[in-house]
């Protein structure tokens, strides 16, 4: 109680660091939903915002220094790389969203029936868990990857292996809270199937942690599939991708725009996502001292 | 105490083959054919060379023999050969791992001799420039990507100012020091060799950079979350009305308890620069595991993707234990 009492005062005396608060509270994480937004419109509208097409080959144009004409410059094929990177911003989102987002479904799912089940069920799909994470998630996907053969659809299939074992995990230890708590008795006792108190009342109930390790790791996942892109697993050529740009320019030294812009477009995507999923959880969770 | 151990090394070893199963299923459920992937068209086109090459290295087995074939032939310590590079993997994985290992260690003590420091002042003067300093650090270390990093540090300090050697643990026309270990930092110093020395550290500045970037983030966070943790705890409050200056209070009271969390997120992320740094390895020529697995995974080198599966499973399942071992020594209510 004393504690709110003096942090009252504190506001009243020093309105600065009551502004300086609500930036920490809402600055930040707003940051971050401006950059994701802006990426997002970005993506939607490609085709309005460059004269050029990413795949339009001109040698005589090659490794042009940023200029009027080419604001980025143009790379080894002398594409523009502005327009290769405003197009490219729809696979990253897009295969970074629905890896996360794939995997967390289906993550849960499992957590949650693991959780429910308890007994035998529970032991084996959380050794199966243990299994998956005890990999480092590149090399694994690296490896399946390979083996499936290039292109984006391989590549996240890839990736979606080695992602949904820490959902699991995550919903199976939220879910092991709740399972013990009144209203899922309540539940049972009114004679709901299982299927029914999992998906309608323990799951709702244990969401918080859920959202906000989706939204710091869509970032992640961006990063993943641009390393990918970057190790020639990703997406097959022409195709403009962050990752496989920054690896066409990474001999280029003295050409530096052709592999910087790309990696600053990657680096600004997983700071928004970063800065939005740090408010998220400050948000769900006031009690967390986390930045 | 023994018992603890030894329970927990079984459960590793059972999961080591496990995994080693597991990367076995994957790599022969897959559409990949290896003997495609390793003789090029000319070759795969003619079908007596094509059945040769799968006899030769037991493709054309079932999956069962193949893996008992495996799991035999590693009871007698064998890992099988390389189909890339026709050696014993073995002997693969021994070559590359050193340069692995320096690596890593020297990138991991990088990041947590200046991360935990970072990350105990952040917590204790929170909210004053040093706590925004860390934070804007740490979450541009762990939202760069490596890959893109390790170019803008070689195209500023390597091409750009000159300052930096380029690609590879040594210059191009040093010798490597007499192979005792195979970490260059430490042989060149039995061998007495400074010259040598100091070229594999110059080497070492920026790729272990690169390396650091990501877990120091990781680890900065962690220390500042949990400082903050320990800091409202009774025996704090107990400490400070003792009259124990705060420095004390700091190191002796909150320090150990808050490194519990640190040493295990620390831990695994050590694990995954040891196993992990395809990237980095990649861009700076590092002839280390990381770019052995890529080259393996590409080539759809199926012996060697195994061999590194254990290693990999190995380390990861050694490092726990450490770790698990550790919170012993941090915390003695464990071992009860």
């Amino acid at each position: 109680m004393s504690v709110t009492a003096q942090a009252g005062v504190i506001a009243v005396d020093k309105p600065k660091s009551l502004w300086r608060r609500n930036f920490r509270r809402y600055g930040l994480p707003g940051i971050g939903a401006a950059i994701i937004v802006l990426w997002v419109l970005v993506a939607i509208f490609a085709p309005l915002l460059t004269p050029y097409t990413p795949e339009l080959v001109d040698v005589t144009k090659r490794l042009q220094p940023p200029s009027q004409l080419h604001w980025l410059g143009t790379d080894m094929l002398g594409r523009d790389v502005l327009t290769r990177l405003i197009f490219g911003a729809r696979i990253s989102l897009f295969t970074g969203i629905v890896v996360v987002l794939v995997a967390a479904v289906f993550g849960t799912l499992v957590g949650g029936i693991a959780a429910y089940a308890r007994g035998k069920t529970e032991e084996v799909v959380m050794r199966i868990t243990d299994l998956v994470l005890c990999f480092p998630p590149i090399i694994l996907a690296l490896a399946i990857a390979a083996a499936l053969g290039i292109g984006a659809t391989n590549t996240i299939i890839a990736m979606l292996v080695v992602w949904w074992p820490k959902f699991a995990r995550l919903a199976r230890s939220m879910i092991i809270v709740q399972r013990s708590q009144e209203y899922v008795e309540a539940a049972v006792v009114v004679g709901y199937s299982p299927a029914r108190i999992l998906l309608r009342h323990i799951i709702p109930n244990s969401v918080g942690p859920l959202i906000v390790l989706v939204t710091l790791d869509v970032g992640n996942a961006i990063i993943t599939f641009a390393g990918l892109s970057f190790l020639g697993l990703g997406v097959v050529p022409p195709t403009p991708e962050w990752g496989s740009m920054v690896s066409e320019g990474r001999e280029l030294i003295e050409q530096w725009w052709v592999a910087t812009f790309p990696g600053l477009a990657i680096l600004s995507i997983v700071l928004g996502f970063n800065f939005m999923g740090d408010g998220v959880r400050d948000w769900l969770d006031p009690k967390s001292r986390r930045w | 105490m023994p018992r603890y151990i030894v329970s927990r090394l079984g459960l590793a070893v059972v999961m080591a083959l496990l995994a080693t199963l597991v990367i076995f299923l994957i790599a022969n459920t897959v559409p990949g054919d290896p003997a495609l992937a390793q003789l090029g068209d000319l070759a795969a086109s003619n079908p007596d060379f094509l059945k040769a090459f799968r006899a030769k290295w037991a493709l054309d087995e079932p999956l069962w023999t193949r893996y008992f074939i495996f799991l035999k032939e590693l009871a007698h310590g064998d890992l099988g050969m390389s189909i890339a590079s026709q050696r014993p993997v073995l002997d693969d994985i021994k070559n590359y791992a050193p340069a692995t290992i320096e690596l890593a260690t020297v990138g991991f003590l990088l990041s947590a001799v200046i991360g935990v420091p970072l990350g105990v002042i952040a917590a204790v003067r929170r909210d004053s420039w040093v706590d925004h300093v860390a934070r804007f650090v740490s979450l541009i270390g762990v939202s760069s990507p490596t890959f893109w990093l390790a170019f803008i540090m070689l195209a500023i300090f390597y091409g750009e100012l000159q300052i930096a050697p380029g690609p590879g643990r040594l210059d191009p026309i040093a010798f490597a020091p007499p192979n005792v270990t195979g970490l260059f930092l430490i042989d060149s110093i039995f061998a007495g060799d400074w010259n040598t020395f100091r070229d594999a550290l110059a080497h070492l500045v920026l790729p272990s950079i690169v390396l650091a970037a990501a877990t120091l983030g990781l680890i900065t966070r962690t220390t500042r979350a949990s400082v903050l943790e320990c800091m409202h705890q009774d025996y704090v409050r107990v400490a400070r009305a003792k009259g124990l200056s705060e420095r004390k209070i700091v190191m002796r009271h909150i320090l150990p308890n808050a490194l519990i969390p640190v040493v295990t997120l620390g831990g695994l992320a050590y694990a995954n620069l040891l196993t992990g740094a395809v990237m980095t390895e990649t861009i700076f020529s590092w002839p280390g595991l990381g770019r052995y697995t890529f080259r393996s995974a590409a080539a759809l080198d199926f012996p060697a993707i195994m061999g590194i599966t254990l290693v990999v499973a190995v380390t990861y399942l050694i490092i726990n234990l450490l770790i698990d071992i550790s919170y012993a020594l941090l915390d003695p209510r464990v071992i009860r």
